[in-house]
């Protein structure tokens, strides 16, 4: 029989269920791991040695993850509590904190992002800035510096990728979050996030078709890995168990197969099929969607595991 | 040096709510707030019913999730007792630490910083229980440095059986709740 479990107390942000992360957090996972998606777009570009021709998207994608990046820490900024002591996670190193480990991989980011989109420049700053024109060729001059800079870009990517879902995973306190799959799962929905808005922005046919591609591919294996995720709980601890229910009956049942899995994988993903066949014509439909489920991957779980607890077996009272 | 912790007599709380009182004086915690609190669990189907009465706090765990998930090292195991406490200017409110405690025994102050039970740390340096330890009208708490084994805390722990709460939590946690 369940416990009854009745607490005298009511903190803020604590009772009934914790819920200490509103908005801000899902919206800076979503634009950490759409612009690690980017990282690893542009790299592959990169190496693939299309800096040698005009690419709509190398062009566009290292400029736009500043601008997302920057959103994204504001957003995080926005959700501290002691916001004039931000500066302190920049006098230490916490090896143990991903959080601390968060914080400088987002310095490294921005160099590495500048020097992607040195490599070629909108056509624009080119126009705007000799120094610009003169250091963009002399990068596109050397093969080994820009491969280099797009393997860094690569590995990067990765690193602020997995970032995003071991951010969670490593609050053991949550068992939803407990897994080491969520870094991975983070990782594949940002570079679907990235590989959705390049074939949504992109004017040229054959990044549209590259793009769409690698979309494909990867949510396909989203798919997969939220299986893997689901079965971990269900086979896990008693408290585990809980938490995979919150998803299979609970109350984040709807928002999780209808806006993540429906919505934000399947039906695009059927779409997108479909347009790679040439049964139908390629639709922004579903990059929309792509990206919005996307951002509503994060908003579940981060909501969701917030409300799973170690002491999910007892009903609780307050 | 010392590692410090509890021991509380479930037999003798009649959850009264005299610690949560005096915590409160002791250390000026803002209104709404609560560093400790009373929890009843009662397990059983009628008329077969057992509950226990708990006075719960933070528990000064040996392997502290809310440390090692500190961007800032403002949550630290400090030198004196091995407590887990907070340093309050270093503390950016990133809320890590909440999310990473299973007891769900830290709360935002208002002013911005994490916040928690210290085991009155500041009495204990002087000598002195913590205020909730003082108050007790059951005298249901033993505190005291669990690695001295002639320590009253160490002699109550062997001779009686005792459980940690959610020990398959893993944070090896320092209150125990005599059976």
């Amino acid at each position: 029989m369940t416990p009854e479990l009745f607490i005298t107390r009511h903190n803020h942000l604590i009772d009934p269920f914790v819920h200490v992360w509103a908005w801000q957090i899902p919206v800076y996972l979503f634009l950490g791991g759409w612009v690690a998606g980017n990282m690893l777009l542009t790299g592959y570009f990169m190496l693939g040695g299309r800096h040698t021709r005009r690419s709509p998207l190398l062009s566009a994608l290292p400029g736009l993850s500043l601008v997302l990046l920057s959103l994204g820490m504001l957003a995080l900024f926005l959700d501290l509590e002691h916001k004039w002591y931000v500066w302190r996670l920049y006098t230490t190193f916490e090896w143990t904190s991903p959080m601390s480990w968060g914080s400088w991989i987002l310095l490294l980011v921005y160099p590495v992002l500048v020097l992607t989109w040195l490599v070629r420049p909108p056509i624009v700053l080119e126009d705007l800035s000799q120094t610009v024109e003169r250091i963009t060729t002399t990068l596109q001059g050397r093969r080994e510096i820009v491969r280099i800079i797009g393997v860094g870009s690569m590995v990067i990517g990765v690193a602020l990728g997995v970032y995003t879902g071991v951010l969670l995973s490593s609050l053991g306190a949550r068992p939803l979050w407990n897994s080491g799959i969520l870094g991975v799962l983070f990782l594949a929905s940002g570079v679907s996030a990235a590989a959705a808005f390049g074939h949504l922005v992109t004017h040229s046919p054959d990044e549209r078709a590259l793009t769409v591609r690698i979309d494909n591919v990867v949510l396909a294996s989203e798919l997969g890995i939220l299986a893997l995720f689901l079965l971990g709980l269900l086979a896990g601890s008693a408290p585990q168990v809980e938490a995979a229910r919150l998803f299979l009956g609970g109350p984040y049942t709807a928002p999780f197969w209808v806006f993540v899995i429906g919505l934000g994988i399947v039906i695009p993903l059927v779409i997108q099929l479909l347009a790679v066949r040439h049964w139908i014509q390629h639709t922004p439909i579903a990059p929309i969607m792509v990206m919005a489920g996307g951002l509503a991957l994060r908003w579940v779980i981060v909501s969701a595991g917030q409300v799973s607890h170690w002491a999910h077996g007892a009903m609780r009272i307050h | 040096m010392a590692r410090y912790g509890m021991a509380i007599d479930t037999r003798l709380c009649v959850g009264c709510m005299d610690c949560v009182v005096a915590c409160k004086t002791e250390n000026r915690v803002p209104e709404g707030f609560n560093r400790d609190w009373i929890a009843y669990e009662t397990v059983g189907t009628f008329p077969t019913l057992h509950q226990e009465i708990r006075s719960e706090r933070c528990n000064h765990c040996d392997n502290p999730p809310c440390v090692t998930c500190c961007p800032t090292g403002a949550s630290h195991v400090d030198q004196f007792g091995n407590l887990v406490l907070v340093t309050h200017e270093e503390c950016i409110g990133c809320k890590a630490c909440l999310a990473s405690c299973p007891y769900d025994a830290r709360f935002i102050h208002p002013e911005g910083y994490a916040d928690k039970c210290t085991l009155c740390v500041h009495r204990v340096k002087e000598g002195l229980d913590p205020a909730c330890v003082s108050v007790c009208p059951t005298h249901c708490f033993t505190f005291g440095d669990l690695d001295d084994p002639d320590s009253a805390i160490s002699r109550k722990l062997a001779s009686r059986q005792a459980h940690p709460l959610l020990p398959a939590a893993g944070t090896k946690p320092r209150i125990y709740y005599l059976d």
